[in-house]
């Protein structure tokens, strides 16, 4: 106890740098996911036959170890942060594509019909009505997508992309009981915290649903 | 590739055994903590939301974070993976169990008590036969994340595929990555395939015995 205590009044600096490294990377990879899952998943709501292939695909990626998956990027992409980031969007796309095309499949076509017969146009339709109605499916695919990749990044650690990883695998390399609890704490509380927080935006941002 | 294999099949072949061996026993033990937990949780259904929801709690914590933390308690190795990755599984596996049982048609129980049929009975003939695929779809779920998670416990000295990771990214090679990780895709298909194989075969049965009903 007093050993952690110790660490956190001697590497202050160092503590909130990895804390920053880990968050960044967690929102970044997550962003750039988005932006390719979304436009992706409402393609394979339209097409039956590209929402086959990419089922397929993530399907079968989603079987591969995300240990695996980060490792294979490293030789391909070399160390740092580039290898990690693309192996961590490659793990936070399935969940949003598939939640995407689920929304957007299951759209209720009254309501569409509704919007189309009022004389909306096709992007207002889609912003106005098709966006929203598909928003929590979606936004559950995010939530799954931000807590697996903050899970994911502190493996990236391993292949040199920094964050709270780094004091784990130092504490395993050291055996350094005191480093474990403060790296494994902090993630596990990151993780649980993030979940927390996305639930509440959720629940903000869904409130007209429940007046 | 092909050389790297012929090459080291020893190597690769005694970590897929114990990558396959952790697996088994993983998912052996969880299995049995699971079906003693459902068997008390069943009769009250706020018990075991509570439960459920506290292993999912512990299910989205990082398995590194988890395993840093128990290592001070439980030491280095396999024990303390194999602890980890039951306490992982008892979410999936619970899920799926307790929602299996409990969306068993309320009039079929009627009638099975009405025929007579003590709790124990009933359990035995109609509730778990009925649960069954949603019961096999958990322990389909559970091996492949127990597949998955058991490379990172490579990391606290577990032993397995993972190890092969580990060394082949130390050393860049790229084969002995890929081998490790083909091996992991390799236990995972096998059991997502042969499981939902015997989920459909199971599910046309049922879906005899509902139309006859």
């Amino acid at each position: 106890m007093e050993k952690i205590v110790d660490y956190f009044s001697t590497h202050t600096d160092e503590y909130f740098m990895l804390l920053g490294q880990h968050i960044g990377i967690s929102i970044l990879t997550t962003a750039i996911a988005i932006l390719i899952a979304v436009p992706l998943g409402v393609l394979c709501s339209k097409k039956a036959m590209i929402q086959k292939v990419f089922e397929r695909f993530f399907g079968l990626l989603r079987i591969v170890p995300s240990l695996a998956i980060l490792m294979i990027c490293l030789p391909i992409l070399g160390t740092g942060i580039k290898p990690a980031v693309v192996a961590l969007v490659i793990l936070a796309v399935p969940p949003i594509l598939m939640n995407t095309t689920q929304a957007f499949l299951h759209l209720p076509a009254a309501t569409i019909e509704a919007a189309t017969a009022m004389g909306m146009g096709k992007a207002r339709i889609f912003f106005r009505v098709k966006l929203p109605l598909a928003f929590p499916l979606m936004y559950a695919g995010i939530r799954t997508a931000i807590v697996e990749v903050i899970a994911s990044a502190t493996l990236a650690s391993y292949i040199g992309a920094g964050g709270l990883g780094n004091i784990i695998f130092t504490g395993l390399g050291l055996m350094r009981v005191d480093l474990l609890y403060i790296g494994g704490g902090s993630v596990a509380i990151l993780s649980l915290l993030t979940g927390f927080v996305m639930d509440r935006i959720y629940q903000s941002a869904t409130k007209y649903q429940r007046i | 590739m092909i050389r790297y294999l012929t090459e080291h099949y020893e190597l690769l072949g005694n970590a897929f055994a114990e990558h396959l061996w952790l697996v088994l026993v993983t998912l052996v033990l969880s299995l049995l903590v699971s079906a003693l937990l459902s068997l008390v949780l069943i009769r009250s259904e706020k018990a075991s939301n509570l439960v459920i929801q506290l292993f999912g709690v512990i299910y989205s914590i990082p398995s590194l974070a988890l395993f840093a933390i128990l290592i001070p308690v439980t030491g280095l190795g396999d024990k303390t993976a194999i602890l980890v990755l039951c306490a992982y599984n008892q979410y999936l596996l619970l899920r799926n169990i307790l929602t299996g049982m409990r969306n068993v048609d309320r009039n079929l129980l009627e009638a099975g008590t009405g025929m007579g049929m003590s709790s124990w009975q009933l359990l035995r003939t109609v509730q778990i036969p009925l649960a069954m695929p949603s019961i096999l779809a958990g322990i389909r779920l559970s091996i492949i994340s127990t597949t998955g998670i058991t490379t990172i416990a490579a990391a606290i000295k577990a032993g397995g595929l993972g190890t092969v990771l580990f060394s082949g990214m130390r050393t860049m090679n790229v084969y002995k990555i890929l081998w490790g990780t083909i091996l992991c895709v390799v236990i995972a298909l096998i059991a997502d395939l042969g499981l939902k194989q015997i989920e459909n075969r199971v599910e046309k049965k049922l879906g005899g015995m509902r139309t006859e009903a």
